[in-house]
């Protein structure tokens, strides 16, 4: 007996609710991008300088007392939460310390480190400090343009790869779909404050990457249709291709969320971070090489008969079928 | 058919084979890192009884490449560093002056006074002649104590660049000097951050340069960035200046070319001394750290020719009187010169520890930094929190491993096996070529591996399912299974390749860990590619060609 989640002849339509699942990513994507501007992310010490203390203490952390510990020191903006992981027991406890980058210094001096790890050791003795991170200001500039950087220019490769593979129209749709769960990833950083990071740009281009294999191989099999079914309505065709690779789909979706469900809860809180925006990015990765990536292409219709060159109209001839 | 011939077969298992033998070395961390380390050891010409032991911890004939642990994991300090060029400009210029001034002055019935405007930027020397009129002369003057830049790019350009301004001569470094200088200075610097970190004798420290005036370094295992920072930080200046008197009194008035320092050890006892030193650091060849006839530690020297020439002379002159042996700024002893030291090698004692008079060695080797550096970038990562990194990691490895595996076999039976299968082999392959590379691996790193385990079976879903539908119309299940290849392969590159472009965008771009994460997604997809596209589809020929099956099923 083996394991179907997906029957073998599926013939969902896909685009049945095409508004609705379009106007949902639409939707999704303008709540992300105000909640990105309205909330801000939080920006890890990477991107915005300052120093990150990691300390681990024996007894609970008491985010207050250690607030009231540093505070004398005038170090500006400080910000205590504590950190929590399966994997620590009773007497590990930790917190993550951050202290905003200080004036007319690049990295934070030696004295101020040690002024705080002293006034922490003031509350509780047994506190140590497994890591201490300092950016300054100069680095974190340049690691921001480097990230937007890497960003646009692995959308910009992949756009002339998937253009130079297939046609236009559908380089534009996998573009579209990048975009969409890009966005949604920041968006969910936003909205629940998780610290952004290095590691999560480093995320993000991963489910670029994943989230255009997904997309790809729904248009591979949308390409090879092309040629088969020379007559088939684009929007069937489009259909027929998606059942098709769907428990292809579903299966790599589902092998990969297996994997990174046991990092996600096992890996510790180090990477935790990382960890979730990879599956989250699979998630909506998955979601949108179905709904989205498929969508433009109808939209955007495709030349159909490769063979015959002479007809230039011939490509726009399945162009309005949804529109 | 499905047909394999025999010489592509043999490749493809000399390959995993290979891959088997690479990686090994990695299941028994500890016991190679420690028989290379004592390996490297026996090649510098040390070797003993002990160090042969360890050496022999790890088969030599076994491949001992090991993947390298990445700081965040096994904890350790990093450091960004730029190196402040303009200092060296600064210190041109004030080296400059007196040239300057002499030259003006042997024409003063010219060009009048010379004063210097102080006060200005530092990297330009403002000079005032009070014979506003004669600008124009001045300025030749000073042009010509120009010199043509010595760098094979400077292309015939001279170093100094002189203009007027009423009164005023400005004299500037040039554009082509000064990119000389700032090579120069960097890679000075480079190689002294390197010689102090390596005297300390730390495994395997990263030192880069990066970009235009940066460098980059990454010790592991050592405590804090804040150590790192000490031991590069510390500019030793080492003197040795005649004693004039011992005082007790601080504020004491030396008298004119002279200076008053501290005792290092013995509390309110000063030194007044001449200020014009004997020799100093800066001719010192070697310093190694020693022990006096009385058995307590001391650091031994030994000057270059110039140097051991001046203080020859200076002992035969001043035998019996005292001499002060000054270390930044502090008076380590003042010996009374017993007899002429002719050689140009002696031994400073002190009351050192063991552990001082080899950090005093170190020091005095080194030298002086060209100009100071100021930290960017510090992290500190503590070994600890490295090894529970690991474990988490591990675990979190094993557990998907283990999901995925069963998943896939309970979705496609016998077909999902030949998977897993391919799976243990792409792990393998991974670990091979990182270790074969020496690449460092991060804890997103493992990240990256963990996701080449749910993305890998990738490329074998796509196959599987291929022949799923191939079997519904072909004729026969090895048509079948050869169609599923055939025709799943466009879909395999395709989606590959652009998580490659991410991953080559993301190892240009990154640094640090998010490059580790680049290397092993990178060379996941790579391995993973292969063993679908190569592995599996032998196992099921293998398999094929022993069961004949009328009907499978996938």
């Amino acid at each position: 007996m083996r394991l179907r989640i997906v029957p073998d002849d599926t013939k969902i339509d896909f685009f049945r609710a095409a508004k609705i699942t379009f106007g949902a990513s639409v939707l999704a994507m303008v709540v992300s991008i105000i909640a990105a501007l309205a909330l801000g992310l939080n920006f890890g010490i990477d991107f915005q300088g300052g120093t990150t203390i990691r300390t681990e203490s024996e007894s609970a952390v008491d985010v207050g007392e250690y607030r009231n510990a540093i505070a004398p020191l005038g170090l500006g903006d400080v910000i205590i939460t504590e950190v929590f992981d399966p994997s620590f027991g009773d007497d590990k406890n930790v917190a993550s310390v951050r202290i905003q980058a200080q004036d007319g210094a690049e990295s934070v001096s030696a004295e101020t480190i040690a002024a705080v790890e002293a006034a922490l050791q003031g509350v509780d003795p047994t506190v140590s400090f497994p890591s201490v991170e300092s950016v300054g200001p100069k680095v974190s500039g340049e690691l921001i343009q480097s990230a937007i950087f890497a960003v646009l220019g692995s959308l910009a490769a992949i756009l002339f790869y998937i253009w130079l593979r297939f046609e236009w129209q559908f380089a534009v749709g996998a573009i579209a779909a990048l975009v969409h769960d890009v966005t949604l990833t920041i968006g969910i950083f936003a909205a629940f404050q998780i610290k952004f990071d290095l590691a999560i740009i480093a995320a993000l281009l991963t489910i670029v990457g994943y989230s255009i294999n997904d997309t790809v191989v729904v248009f591979d099999r949308a390409r090879e249709n092309l040629r088969k079914y020379k007559t088939m309505p684009l929007r069937a065709l489009l259909n027929l291709s998606a059942n098709e690779t769907l428990s292809r789909t579903v299966m790599t979706s589902g092998t990969t969320l297996l994997a990174l469900l046991a990092l996600l809860v096992l890996g510790g809180d180090v990477i935790r971070g990382f960890v979730f925006a990879i599956f989250w990015g699979v998630i909506v990765g998955t979601y949108s090489s179905i709904y989205v990536a498929k969508n433009i292409v109808l939209m955007l219709g495709v030349k159909r008969d490769w063979d015959k060159k002479d007809d230039p109209k011939a490509g726009t001839q399945f162009a309005n079928i949804d529109a | 058919m499905m047909h394999i011939p025999t010489w592509r077969r043999a490749l493809i298992w000399l390959v995993c084979l290979g891959g088997l033998l690479f990686a090994l070395p990695n299941l028994f961390y500890d016991r190679v890192e420690r028989s290379n380390d004592a390996r490297a050891v026996i090649e510098t010409g040390l070797s003993d009884a002990e160090l042969q032991a360890e050496a022999g911890l790890w088969p030599e004939w076994l491949p001992s490449g090991l993947v390298n642990l990445g700081l965040d994991l096994r904890g350790g300090a990093h450091l960004l560093a730029e190196v402040q060029v303009e200092e060296v400009y600064a210190a041109r210029m004030e080296a400059m002056w007196p040239e300057v001034r002499d030259a003006l002055a042997a024409q003063r019935d010219k060009v009048g006074f010379v004063t210097r405007e102080e006060g200005g930027d530092p990297s330009e020397l403002r000079v005032r002649i009070s014979e506003a009129s004669e600008a124009a002369t001045a300025l030749e003057i000073v042009r010509g104590l120009a010199t043509p830049v010595a760098s094979l790019t400077g292309g015939g350009a001279n170093d100094i660049d002189v203009r007027a301004e009423g009164p005023e001569i400005i004299v500037t470094l040039s554009e082509a000097e000064r990119a000389a200088t700032d090579d120069r200075t960097i890679r000075q610097a480079l190689e002294i951050v390197r010689r102090r970190i390596d005297e300390v004798g730390t495994r395997e420290p990263t030192i880069q340069r990066q970009g235009e005036d940066r460098i980059l370094i990454e010790v592991p295992g050592v405590g804090s960035a804040e150590e790192v920072k000490e031991i590069i930080g510390t500019t030793a200046q080492l003197t040795f200046q005649p004693v004039v008197s011992r005082t007790s009194d601080a504020n004491e008035n030396p008298g004119p070319n002279n200076e008053i320092l501290p005792s290092l050890d013995e509390q309110g006892v000063y030194y007044i001394l001449e200020r014009n030193p004997v020799v100093t650091g800066e001719e010192l060849v070697d310093a190694q750290p020693a022990f006096d006839q009385n058995g307590r530690p001391a650091v031994n020297f030994r000057f270059n020719p110039t140097g051991a020439r001046a203080f020859g002379d200076y002992t035969a002159e001043n035998i019996g009187s005292p001499f002060a042996i000054v270390l930044d700024e502090e008076v380590i002893s003042a010996p009374v010169i017993q007899s002429h030291i002719p050689g140009g090698s002696g031994i400073i004692t002190g009351n050192f520890t063991v552990e001082e008079s080899t950090q005093l060695a170190v020091l005095l080797r080194a030298g002086a930094l060209p100009a100071g550096l100021e930290f960017l970038e510090e992290r500190t990562i503590g070994p600890e929190l490295g090894a529970d990194s690991i474990e988490a990691g591990k675990l979190a490895a094993m557990v998907g491993a283990l999901a995925v595996i069963v998943f896939m076999i309970l979705t496609y039976g016998l077909f999902g096996v030949f998977a897993t299968v391919a799976l243990t082999i792409n792990m393998i392959l991974i670990f091979a070529v990182l270790s074969i590379l020496g690449a460092t691996l991060t804890l997103p790193g493992i990240a990256g591996i963990v996701l080449t385990m749910g993305m890998a079976v990738d490329a074998n879903v796509l196959v599987y399912e291929r022949i799923r539908e191939e079997l519904k119309t072909a004729r026969g299940p090895a048509r079948a299974i050869d169609l599923g290849y055939e025709k799943a392969l466009s879909a395999i590159l395709d989606g590959n390749v652009t998580t490659l472009i991410t991953a080559l965008i993301l190892f240009l771009v990154g640094s640090g860990p998010v490059r580790g994460f680049a290397v092993t997604l990178g060379l996941g997809i790579l391995t993973s590619v292969f063993t679908a596209i190569f592995v599996t589809r032998l196992l099921i020929v293998m398999w094929f060609e022993r069961r004949r099956p009328k009907t499978i099923e996938v």
